[in-house]
């Protein structure tokens, strides 16, 4: 196995195009090194992009923020403006693994890892985010729904590595929100996870939703059916009931030993319910 | 193979290391030092941690390569001579050890904590923030206690 540390995107983006064998990008590696030890893969290369400028800043802008694809979770919730604007994206984060794996683990590797169960992704989607992908042939962005198409599949091609995250900027009224459930509190995995962003008029209602699903289906699940439910309402009893409702139906979960089908569908419309309390409430509506 | 030069508890160490080679390899294996543990292997338990320029990190998820130019602090060398530092003291006092095994991680990671939150870290968060150092004989409660002692006198 070679291990590579180059210094510029380019120069990245030439190593993954020549490379003829399995070859591996690194970030954080909270997910790559322990699937080597577990032998569930075997690179030939390994790109270790934490030297490329830029990749482990998080830049803000009138556009919103970028967030490399280098930066360590930990390092999000230490962004104060961040914080402020995407509580929802910035707990998610702060949830994978313990304080140690978020030092090193990133919200980049964590999409691209493509676990159902990744808590940063339904939080990204929810918030609307996008991705600057690279290669030796040119740069494209894409939403981050459209990255991951099954467990361990993404939809970037050969040669092709993410460079950034792109959260936009926090509009006026908004919130969002991320609920995960797990039978411990520290150090799992989601069985089922729920993000809500919503933005509301000067009168509180809700003009804009987005409510995303993890871990009850192959990818985290944008469900529009439920942000209808909840779009032109105050977050009333009937609403948040619709709400669940829809992502209840919306759940295509799997039995295993975290929980059974029927539990993760129940689960589901609870956490989207609670879940959008919580973004109501940051948004400034008050029920 | 890859040639590294690092800072291993303030002495510099130079090596040779495949790129695949794990940091709590190199520390263990080819340095001497096993006070640094491998518990779980898969990051979980913590039993591994050691300072990264001053960053608690679990040495059985990185890359020794990638540590090149880095300066790390094992369990070794917290102690000044015979000397130990104030965590070490207070995890002896509070009896903050059953079989020990977990002691290296936890002793580097409540240093990290009380570098981070100050000397008077509450319980809850030393109990959020040990989330990644996992204990097999449960001795959370005299850990707890011992990492608020130590955090007093560090």
């Amino acid at each position: 196995m070679r291990y590579e540390m180059p210094t510029t995107a380019k120069a990245a983006a030439g190593l993954l195009a020549k490379e003829k064998g399995r070859a591996f990008v690194l970030a954080g590696g909270t997910d790559l090194l322990v699937k080597m030890k577990a032998g569930v893969v075997e690179p030939d290369l390994i790109v270790d992009i934490k030297a490329i400028k830029g990749m482990k800043d998080i830049k803000k802008s009138a556009g919103g923020f970028v967030i490399g694809a280098a930066v360590p979770c930990v390092a999000l919730s230490e962004n104060a403006a961040l914080t402020k604007a995407w509580p929802g994206v910035v707990e998610a984060a702060n949830l994978i693994g313990s304080k140690q794996v978020q030092g090193r683990c990133t919200m980049s590797g964590n999409l691209c890892n493509a676990s159902p169960a990744a808590d940063s992704v339904p939080a990204l989607i929810a918030a609307g985010a996008k991705v600057s992908i690279i290669s030796a042939k040119g740069s494209r962005k894409v939403a981050v729904e459209d990255v991951t198409t099954g467990v361990g599949r993404t939809s970037l091609k050969k040669g092709e590595f993410v460079t950034a995250i792109e959260l936009p900027a926090k509009k006026p009224k908004s919130g969002d929100a991320y609920l995960r459930f797990i039978p411990r509190t520290e150090m799992d995995i989601a069985v089922v996870s729920c993000a809500v962003n919503v933005s509301l008029d000067a009168k509180g209602m809700i003009t804009k939703a987005r409510v995303v699903l993890g871990a009850v289906a192959i990818t985290a699940l944008l469900v529009k059916d439920a942000a209808s439910a909840i779009v032109g309402t105050k977050l009333d009893d009937a609403a948040k009931a619709k709400l669940a409702a829809a992502c209840s139906a919306a759940c295509k979960p799997i039995d295993d030993k975290r929980g059974t089908v029927e539990f993760r569908t129940e689960v589901a419309g609870v956490l989207a319910r609670r879940a959008a309390e919580i973004a109501y409430a940051r948004a400034g509506g008050k029920q | 193979m890859h040639s590294i030069s690092l800072a291993l508890n303030g002495k510099p160490v130079h090596g040779q290391v495949e790129g695949r080679t794990l940091l709590v390899e190199f520390i263990r294996e080819s340095r001497g030092l096993t006070g640094t543990h491998v518990g779980c292997d898969t990051s979980q338990c913590g039993a591994c941690v050691v300072s990264v320029n001053g960053k608690a990190v679990k040495s059985c998820t990185v890359f020794a390569v990638a540590c090149d130019g880095a300066e790390i602090t094992t369990i070794e060398g917290l102690a000044k001579g015979v000397d130990l530092h104030p965590m070490q003291v207070a995890f002896k006092e509070h009896h903050g050890l059953q079989c020990g095994f977990c002691t290296p991680g936890m002793i580097m990671a409540s240093i990290d904590i009380v570098k981070r939150h100050g000397k008077s870290v509450d319980e809850e968060t030393i109990r959020r923030e040990l989330s990644g150092n996992i204990c097999r004989c449960t001795g959370y409660h005299n850990i707890v206690k011992a990492v608020q002692a130590g955090a007093a006198n560090m």
